[in-house]
């Protein structure tokens, strides 16, 4: 009982395939129009991709490829989608749009109101059946559609940044609720946070432009992040080049020399990444070997947690307040960026 | 990624509390001037008109038996378009405003010229299409169904004009509430024809019964084509409108009388179609 997927769409340059246990969660990251709300659109036949096929259990939900053109509409795929917008009814009330689901797959009028009842409870939510949508804070609101997509027995839930509409008071409640219904449910969620990738997912998927770039499970993709982007989402930086024997080369021309990872082949593509509290900020330039330091351009400063956070050079370097006022950092002043040779993991990319 | 996905009215912005106006509202005074002359320009008409009812007579008048029975003419063959107008246009509005085919645009148009073309043109038209000699009307005669001239040629001239109002107000309503809702309906198992039963239809229900509302007024007031298309029998096909004109020529007294009795329809009409119009939570959740 596994889900599998391959699709390409020529119009959105989208070419991803993917494989799901049958109780498996999987993150899906990336930057905005990197694909994300594509994927899930072609999964629930909201989307015609251009060829791929796609089998969930038993079932084939769709193949283009060889001359075919078998192609299921949404309602017969059993697969529920959840927006970011809560997008209940308006014209119906709470426990009738918790009941929608049901009743379309032709359950008797009572039996969908029971069912509605019992998933309504599930999310905590059994209180606001009477309301109607517009009387729900946004947090309510998406944990009755939470309750109304799973009152239909999704074999695969979508969840398309099921958090990111809501205030950060909900979030966290709300991120306990899923984390419990997830928990024996195959599902994907499209998310820019880090902690729902964490929390909700056994894997994790980095999509840019159109195409993975990176998967594995959440914690080894925030650990030893291999794209630009998951390095991001881990707050690290992150040099792409070529392993040499004392280190990198990376693409933009920089030596950094650090000790590469057991198993690292000098000529193999690799990254460098580092975390910003590693990096010093110099005036001028230091050569107290092993360090490595760049010269670069202050594009921003912005503060982060008690600390200035120094973009430049498309890296960035976490000082205190009090070191950027010395320095007298200002943008588009050039400085030095400093790390210790101990401080750089470089493996193979 | 901003938190709020909707712009809320800011605290200091002008905001309408019941009827009156608190703050600023950024309409230059000579506006006013302009909005009042064309004010006066559309009720001093009336105002005229009323002052020249006979009321002594208008009871009598508004209740003589060609008056009731062009009425009562009217009101049935008015209802019986509407009708007409909603089984028609719904599916117009609905394929105009989700499917995209080649022609789309000219269809639009086509289905709009009624609203810009003459009546009596419009009754040319349709007299050439179901006429003794026209397009349908041989095939229909040889069937034993004659058109023109008959009750059935009132609700079809009637319609023919009426349901472009249909169509335009309800596309509208469509486009506005989008096809979010139907989408997450789909994914949640409900086939087509039950999104449209039980989601699309009723999230556009103001703008389908304000376009039925338009519709049915607009076939109160039709002349042109239904004088040219189904002439002017009493009690067959003299509506009110054509009675109206009719009496105009040999007792002025019963014209003003009967048009009163059209305004007032109108008034009520347009009361119950523009009363405040409630805009839909299109993003519920959202406060």
């Amino acid at each position: 009982m596994t889900f599998t997927l391959s699709a390409t769409l020529q119009a959105r340059n989208f070419d991803v395939s993917l494989t799901l246990g049958s109780d498996e969660t999987v993150a899906v990251l990336g930057p905005n129009g990197a694909g994300k709300s594509t994927l899930l659109g072609i999964i629930a036949g909201l989307l015609r991709p251009d060829s791929g096929h796609a089998v969930l259990g038993q079932k084939t939900l769709f193949n283009l490829d060889g001359g075919n053109s078998h192609f299921l509409p949404p309602h017969t795929r059993g697969t529920a989608l959840l927006a970011q917008e809560p997008l209940l009814f308006p014209h119906m009330s709470v426990l009738e749009n918790v009941a929608f689901g049901p009743r379309a797959a032709g359950a008797s009028r009572a039996g969908a109101l029971q069912t509605a009842r019992h998933w309504l409870a599930e999310v905590e939510a059994a209180e606001f059946a009477d309301r109607r949508p517009g009387q729900l804070s946004g947090g309510q609101a998406q944990r009755v559609a939470i309750a109304r997509a799973l009152a239909t027995e999704p074999e695969l839930l979508l969840l398309d940044e099921p958090m990111a509409a809501l205030d950060i008071h909900a979030a966290p409640m709300l991120r306990r609720l899923l984390k419990r219904v997830l928990a024996n449910r195959r599902a994907i969620v499209i998310t820019h946070d880090v902690l729902d990738a964490l929390m909700l997912a056994d894997r994790a998927i980095v999509v840019e432009g159109g195409r993975i770039t990176e998967e594995g499970p959440t914690r080894a993709v925030l650990e030893k992040p291999r794209s630009k982007f998951a390095a991001g989402l881990a707050g690290m930086n992150l040099l792409p080049g070529t392993i040499t024997d004392r280190g990198l080369t990376s693409d933009g021309g920089l030596d950094i020399a650090a000790h590469p990872e057991d198993g690292a082949v000098p000529g193999q593509a690799g990254v460098a990444v580092f975390s910003p509290t590693a990096v010093s900020v110099f005036l001028s330039a230091e050569h107290g070997s092993p360090r490595n330091s760049f010269a670069v351009t202050i594009t921003d400063l912005e503060p982060h947690g008690d600390q200035i956070r120094v973009h430049a050079g498309g890296l960035s370097a976490d000082i205190t307040p009090a070191a950027s006022a010395d320095l007298g950092l200002t943008p588009g002043m050039t400085v030095h960026f400093v790390i210790k040779a101990t401080a750089i993991a470089i493996y193979p990319a | 990624m901003t938190p709020a996905s909707a712009p809320r009215s800011k605290a200091w912005t002008a905001r309408k509390t019941g009827r009156r106006d608190t703050g600023y509202t950024g309409v230059p005074p000579w506006v006013f001037a302009l909005a009042a002359a064309g004010a006066v320009f559309v009720l001093l008409p009336l105002a005229a008109m009323v002052a020249k009812v006979n009321w002594g007579q208008f009871i009598p008048l508004i209740t003589s038996e060609p008056s009731l029975t062009a009425l009562g003419l009217s009101l049935r063959t008015s209802a019986t378009s509407t009708v007409l107008c909603i089984v028609l246009g719904v599916p117009l509005a609905l394929v105009l405003a989700r499917a995209s085919f080649p022609g789309q645009r000219l269809l639009r148009a086509f289905v709009l010229l009624p609203l810009v073309l003459p009546p009596v043109v419009g009754g040319i038209a349709l007299l050439y299409t179901f006429g003794r000699q026209g397009l349908l009307g041989r095939s229909l005669e040889l069937a034993g169904i004659q058109i023109a001239f008959s009750t059935t040629a009132v609700v079809l001239a009637q319609t023919f004009v009426a349901l472009p109002f249909l169509v335009v107000s309800l596309e509208g309503a469509l486009r506005t509430a989008g096809t979010k809702y139907e989408a997450v309906a789909a994914t949640l198992g409900a086939r087509p024809t039950t999104v449209l039963r039980r989601v699309s239809i009723p999230l556009v229900l103001p703008g389908l019964a304000s376009g039925a509302v338009l519709s049915f007024a607009r076939c109160l007031g039709e002349f042109g084509a239904t004088l040219t298309f189904a002439g002017s029998l009493q009690g067959v096909t003299r509506t009110l409108p054509l009675e109206i004109y009719l009496q105009r020529e040999t007792d002025a007294d019963a014209a003003v009388a009967l048009s009163l009795v059209l305004v007032a329809v109108a008034v009520a009409v347009v009361g119950l179609s523009y009363r405040r119009p409630r805009a839909l939570p299109l993003q519920a959740g959202t406060k």
